[in-house]
Parts: C-alpha cells; structure tokens; sequence
C-alpha cells in the first residue's frame, strides 16, 4: 500500500479531511509527542495512527489534522523532533504542498534550556539556538549549554 | 598625539567582551598586545585613557576580588566608576528584570562591566545595551577576563604561547577556567596534558573541541608530565565534589604540587594557578623560580585596562 493509500484509508476509516494537514513518515513513538506539542483543537477533527505499515520505513506513525495549518514555529518543532516527517498541506481533498522536513538550521522561541541557571529560564526572553547535524546538538545562545538529541526532544515547548 | 593613539584602531573585532569563544586569534592578540603597552605606560599616561567616561560596575552577586580589580583598573585610567556591588541593595531585588537594569544603566555609562550569578545574563546585557557589555562571569559559564590575563602570564613569563605544553592538574571537570583556557590555546598550537582524578576528568565535549586542532593526552599521575610540559596550571579540587569523604582522601593528597617535586621540571617551567589555593600548592614551591601564581593575578590589572580601554573606543 502506497502512501496516498494510507491516507485515503485513514480518511475513510476516520474522517475525511478536506482541509487540514497530514503529518507523515513520523518515526514509530513520536507522533503523541508530536500532537502533544501541538496541541489539538477541540472543534476539529484529528486523526493519529501509530506504528502503522510503512513501504518506506517499515514503520511509522501518521497525523491528519483538520482545518489545522502549521506555522513556522510548529514546523520548525516537528524538525526538531522527527526530521524524517512529511508535511502535507491538505486543501480541498488534494495535497496543495508537500514539504520533507529535515532539520532546522536555528531554533528560536521553541526549545527550552535544560540549564535551570540560564538567564532564559528566569525572565521572559525568546530562547536561541544554533543547530548542529550529525550528531543533532542545539547550543544555547545565551548560556552556551550544549544539548544532546534526546535532550532536545524532552525540551521543545508545547 | 595621545588623542591620536588613543583612538587609533585596533584589530579588535568585537563590541562587547561575553565568551572567549567570541575572541578569534587576532582579538586576543590584540588585547595582549594592548595590556603590554598600557602596563608600560606611566601612571599620568595610563590615567588619560579613560578620561571623562563612566563604567557602570555592576555586582549581582558579590566577588570582592574580581570587583576591586575591575575596579581599580577603572581608577588607573582615569575613569569614574558607579554601579553597585550587591544585587541585594538594588532595584533587581524589587522585580525590575534584569533586561530593564541593563537598559537603564547603559544610559549613565560608556561601558557595563558587569558580574550575576546566572549563565547567559552577560549575553543578554550586550544585546539589550546600547553601550559595550564586559563580563565578570556569568554563573559557572564564562568568565573571559580570566582566560585573557591567564594567556597574558603565559606569554609574559613563559616567553610564548605557541607550540606550548601545558598541564592542567585537578579539577578539570567543572573548573570553567580550565575549560576556557584549553579552548583559547587552540588557537596556539598547545599540546595539552589533563592530569585529574578520573571522577574529575575534562568533560567530553571540551576535549573532543580541543582535539581537533591540538594534541591532548590524559592521566591521573602528576609526577609523569612535570619534566614535559612548560606549563602546569594547577586547580583546587574540592570535597564538596565528591560523593563521600573517603573519594576525596583518596585523591586530595594525589594532586598536592611540592618543591621536591619540581626537581625534574624544565628550569623555565612556569606554575600557575587562578587562586585561591587550599593546599593543591605547597607553600615551599612559591620560593622557587616556578612560581608566577601571583603574578598571574596581578595580570589582571592590565589586562582588564586593555579591554576597558579597547572597549571605550568601540561603536555600537
Ligand atoms: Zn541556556
């Protein structure tokens, strides 16, 4: 089963999504994460698959959101945490944008300091960070505390 | 002619002086470069330098010694100092932010020499000020006065600091003055020896930095590396960082530098240490030719009248 499939079946199966977005290819484990951050709205529909089927990866978890659209923030968030997703702008039943994520090249006002001593954590600033691949670090601006992939993960804010 | 020198440019290419991750080559050059001259000059040429300005010194948590160093290099040249020394008598402790101090603060003064027990604050204060930020230390981040008059006692009493040898002997795991000058002698070609107990050991991140451009070896043997190295900077290692008390006997004694010690050394082998000093120095090495731990500290005067001064020229 291709992906349009999936998706095809998940809207059947679930809810029709005429207008919203598709979070894909979301690594097994991290989609709740993923809904977690960005929150879901009580007057629309969502639907979430979780280690489901993949040709592609042979496992993932999957997002249909309605009549939700992503602004930068929130994609640079699902950057963060699953650099693998696909983000699929849905309107009128058809796919207008489709967006492969990979990593952000900055991070402001999205990640938290894991260092309880950073000025960030004490007053109401934006936090930054520069962002570093292979392995994924994020280097606080201000404190110039280094965080580690996982670490990342635990410290997007919602 | 001194108005023209005065304000002659510099190879300095920053505005404020936060991290010495900030400094390239030519920047710490140019500040070592600027602290010899001032140290040179004469007590009447010194005290024109910072004519007419005013340095905010601004303590958020008290550090007698590093203020009165700031403090008196101010003086030197000539500058007016307000501020205050304990956050405790001032407007931070009535809930004005930080970010407002700073604002308010960078319209009485030329520059902001500033110390506060958070990591970050110093970061914040430069981009919030519209005049030039010096950081005294921000929490157990950064501390870049240290690292400068650190390397300035290198090149003044060792002769050089390229191709250096350096030990450094401890606590290399949370002394950020180890971290910080090991990052700076980067730029220097040193080949550099951490000698710590291995629950003190220089922590991954630093040493996989410094390894890329320097060589670095590692042991928990003090004696070994003495004949080697030109440098051999010690730290106090403290018992509040050990689990129980037998941890730190164990180890205490282990990293206790004596004259007899010494006796291998190369004879133009310097000691260092930032001070102050429990017993990781025997008080037998200060008589020997070794010993520049207290001119290391005195290095702090110029240094910090080179960067008070480099800084009063620069725009914002
Ligand atoms: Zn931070």
């Amino acid at each position: 089963m291709n992906k349009k499939e999936v998706i095809k079946k998940l809207q059947k199966r679930v809810t029709p999504i005429g207008n919203g977005t598709a979070i894909d290819h979301i690594q097994p484990g991290l989609g709740l994460r993923i809904v977690e951050i960005l929150g879901l709205d009580p007057k629309h529909a969502a639907a979430i698959a979780l280690n489901t089927e993949s040709r592609k990866m042979k496992r993932k978890d999957l997002i249909l959101m309605e009549n939700r659209f992503l602004n930068e923030d929130e994609l640079n968030k699902i950057k963060l945490l699953a650099k693998n997703a696909t983000v699929n702008t849905i309107k009128n039943y058809k796919v207008v944008k489709k967006e492969t994520l990979g990593l952000p090249e900055k991070a402001e006002g999205i990640l938290k300091c894991i260092n309880p001593i950073c000025i960030t954590n004490h007053e109401e600033i934006k936090t930054k960070f520069s962002i570093k691949k292979n392995p994924l670090k994020a280097k606080c601006f201000y404190c110039e505390t280094t965080m580690s992939e996982n670490e990342i993960k635990r410290y997007i804010k919602k | 002619m001194k108005a023209k020198e005065s304000l002659k440019k510099t190879d300095f290419s920053l505005t404020d002086v936060i991290s010495i991750y900030d400094f390239s080559k030519a920047d710490i050059l140019s500040v070592l470069k600027r602290a010899k001259e001032i140290e040179a000059m004469t007590e009447e040429k010194k005290s024109k330098l910072l004519e007419g300005k005013t340095v905010a010194s601004m303590f958020f948590e008290p550090s007698t010694r590093t203020r009165l160093s700031f403090e008196t290099a101010i003086q030197n040249l000539g500058g007016k100092v307000i501020g205050f020394s304990d956050a405790r008598v001032t407007s931070a402790k009535k809930g004005e932010s930080f970010s407002d101090t700073i604002k308010v603060m960078s319209n009485y003064a030329d520059i902001l020499v500033m110390r506060h027990p958070l990591s970050g604050t110093a970061r914040l204060a430069a981009e919030v000020s519209s005049k030039p930020v010096l950081n005294g230390g921000d929490g157990p981040n950064q501390h870049p006065t240290q690292t400068l008059l650190d390397l300035y006692t290198i090149q003044k009493f060792v002769g050089k600091l390229e191709n250096l040898k350096i030990g450094f002997v401890g606590d290399l795991k949370y002394g950020r003055t180890v971290h910080s000058l090991a990052a700076a002698l980067t730029h220097f070609n040193a080949c550099q020896h951490y000698i710590s107990p291995p629950s003190l050991k220089m922590p991954k991140h630093i040493k996989e930095e410094v390894e890329e451009k320097c060589k670095i070896k590692e042991t928990e043997e003090l004696e070994k590396f003495i004949p080697e190295v030109d440098v051999l900077y010690m730290t106090r290692i403290q018992k509040e960082r050990f689990p129980d008390e037998l941890e730190y006997n164990k180890v205490k004694d282990a990293y206790v530098l004596t004259k007899a010690m010494l006796k291998n050394a190369k004879k133009e082998m310097k000691v260092m240490h930032p001070l102050p000093r429990v017993n990781e120095i025997a008080t037998d090495v200060d008589e020997t030719e070794h010993a520049i731990y207290f001119q290391q500290t005195a290095s702090g005067i110029p240094v910090r009248e080179a960067l008070l001064d480099i800084l009063s020229r620069v725009k914002k």
